[in-house]
């Protein structure tokens, strides 16, 4: 149980990141270590305590195997979190060259 | 029959991949594929809905069967509420694709868009007829990224700002989503959705399940864009080059955040009434408060964009009244009603809020500007633009012959049946604000002649392309009305309606075959 809370813990620091940073940069891992949490609790979810890996092979010892669909749906979740946060930091490069700051503050063209 | 299903998502894919290679090499390639493919998804999705088969086509991909009646691998289902769906994308997709012919010529790298605008529609194509959960989020993802890129086409201040703060509340938004379907697989031990509907059905409704719920709503929410969530809208759709509006506008919001809403609430969930009540209210919200941010702006495309909001409550309060009387165990045809003029309120969102922006844009390749206080006059220089405009307008505020009309009228009706007098009143209340706020657009940009500038007396109508995409929607703004005569009604309508509200139907007829 300790782990899941730990794993929200992680997920309410992610999003205390995005809501209080100024700096673009860090709004981006905050979102980042948001996802990761997430990720945890999908390979979580997956566990079984003294769960062997999901591999048959001849001389397998009769235990339990963890769930092979969640780490499958991570692996799936990692690539598509690295396209978009590569697609979001070279948003964030253009916007440096635009305004010459990282200061969300101070990129205000958009109002109303 | 079954084997067209993939062709929806695999078309447009290679699509993608043949322009961003070959578009470089032959001149024109770009729009000559994007044209033909997108021409070819709309005549594959008209044909599903026409051949008034109205039973589900299930697709196993890679041809994995179920063992025991459990089922294991993806399975693409494609249903009349699918089918609707299709409908409504590849259209669009198609006349902003033929729009764009003459419109991108204000950018630079064509080929790059169109690229970027058929991974969009492989996406929504994907979201529309998948099965399973975890590829929705697989294919939510693709729409969602290309939709960033198309927003920041322009790469200026404004565009960058905007893509970037939708980002960031997307990026929030997809780690509901994953979060939620991690919650529903560790509850249930699949991902399939008929699966889990007949899991759901056996067990009592439990408190992991309502928490689910919630995290859904706030998700997909964000992605629809409904009230407390609304944020981003406005900036993207006004940033984004024109056709990319009409497509953002007419049908991400709706396929990639009402369709999954919809569709995991009637055919996944148990309809409760507390949730029930939570999206109507979620829906009236953004309904009132999206005319009343709408009617103070000055930004032709920002004013367009607020209203998407507000008429989304009215796609919402329409199912959500379904859902609360069919929570209630209440009279089904109410029910049926209700949902019925809120899907027909979708479709002629996409219409008339399509065509908006396509003027919206047409405007702006002659004149280069948004501003309304810069227009005036055009009514004589643009005289097609005006033309298709004004039937828009009078669509979407809801004058009678055009649809908008008649789909609100549906709604009212609905709420006047079930008792729900407050709908009814707040509807009609938006809609005389809307026909103000729209009077103005009309007022300012058309008809001001007094106002008329230098800039102004030389505009000419837009390229011939441009005014083909907007004659065809102005004339389905006419067309569409003629939806709720029995007959047609039967075939388009009437079978979406039904898949939403036979909710174990759904999972019995796929788990048996």
């Amino acid at each position: 149980m300790i782990v899941f809370i730990l794993c929200f813990i992680l997920f309410l620091v992610g999003l205390f990141g995005i809501l209080t940073s100024r700096n673009i940069i860090k709004i981006i891992i905050g979102l980042s270590i948001m996802e990761f949490s997430v990720y945890l609790f999908l390979v979580l979810i997956g566990y079984i305590e003294n769960g062997q890996a999901p591999i048959i092979t001849k001389d397998m010892i009769n235990l339990p195997v963890v769930d092979p669909l969640p780490q499958a749906m991570v692996l799936t979740a990692i690539v598509i979190g690295l396209a978009t946060k590569s697609m979001l930091m070279a948003i964030a490069i253009r916007l440096y060259k635009k305004f010459k700051t990282f200061d969300i503050r101070k990129i205000t063209s958009l109002k109303g | 029959m079954n084997h067209i299903v993939p062709f929806y998502i695999v078309l447009p894919l290679a699509a993608a991949f043949l322009i961003s290679i070959l578009g470089r090499f032959i001149k024109g390639f770009s729009k000559v594929t994007a044209g033909f493919i997108f021409f070819t998804l709309l005549c594959l999705s008209f044909f599903y809905i026409f051949s008034g088969d109205h039973s589900t086509i299930v697709y196993n991909i890679g041809g994995w069967e179920p063992v025991n009646n459990i089922p294991i691998g993806i399975y693409l289902i494609l249903d009349p509420f699918s089918g609707f769906m299709l409908c409504i994308i590849n259209t669009m997709a198609f006349l902003s694709a033929l729009y764009a012919v003459s419109y991108i010529s204000l950018y630079t790298g064509e080929n790059y868009f169109y690229t970027l605008l058929c991974i969009m529609v492989a996406g929504l194509n994907g979201v529309v007829v998948t099965g399973d959960l975890f590829n929705l989020y697989v294919f939510l993802e693709i729409t969602v990224i290309a939709s960033y890129a198309l927003v920041a086409f322009g790469t200026e201040k404004e565009e960058l700002e905007a893509s970037f703060k939708y980002q960031v509340l997307g990026g929030i938004a997809t780690t509901l989503i994953l979060f939620s379907i991690g919650m529903i697989y560790w509850y249930t031990k699949t991902l399939n959705i008929p699966d889990i509907a007949g899991i759901l059905n056996k067990s009592p409704d439990e408190k992991i399940v309502q928490f689910c719920q919630l995290m859904l709503i706030a998700g997909f929410g964000l992605k629809a864009a409904i009230m407390p969530f609304h944020g981003w809208l406005p900036d993207a759709h006004s940033s984004a080059p024109s056709s990319i509006s009409a497509m953002l506008s007419g049908v991400v919001i709706k396929a990639a955040g009402l369709y999954v809403i919809f569709r995991l609430f009637f055919n996944m969930f148990q309809l409760t009434y507390e949730i029930s009540i939570l999206i109507t209210a979620i829906g009236t919200l953004s309904m009132v408060v999206g005319v009343f941010l709408a009617i103070g702006q000055w930004d032709l495309k920002r004013l367009l964009a607020y209203h998407s909001i507000s008429q989304m409550g009215y796609v919402i309060i329409g199912v959500g009244m379904g859902m609360m009387i069919l929570a209630n165990n209440g009279n089904k045809a109410f029910a049926s009603l209700a949902i019925m003029g809120g899907l027909f309120h979708l479709i002629n969102h996409a219409v008339f809020k399509g065509l908006l922006f396509l003027n919206a844009g047409a405007i702006e390749y002659r004149l280069g500007t948004r501003d309304l206080n810069k227009m005036g006059g055009l009514f004589e220089k643009m005289p097609v633009t005006s033309a298709t405009s004004l039937t828009a307008s009078m669509a979407i505020s809801g004058i009678p012959p055009f649809n908008g009309f008649f789909s609100k009228l549906v709604i009212i009706i609905a709420a006047v049946l079930a008792k729900y007098y407050i709908l009814a009143a707040l509807a009609v209340f938006v809609s005389i604000i809307t026909l103000a706020s729209f009077m103005k657009f009309q007022r300012y940009a058309f008809f001001n002649r007094k106002s008329i500038k230098k800039a102004v007396n030389e505009v000419k109508d837009v390229p011939f392309l441009m005014k083909f995409s907007m004659i065809v929607l102005a004339v389905l703004c006419l067309a569409l009305s003629l939806i709720l005569i029995p007959g047609i009604r039967d075939t388009i309508l009437q079978p979406a309606v039904d898949v939403l509200m036979g909710k174990n139907d759904y999972y019995i007829n796929l788990l048996n075959m």
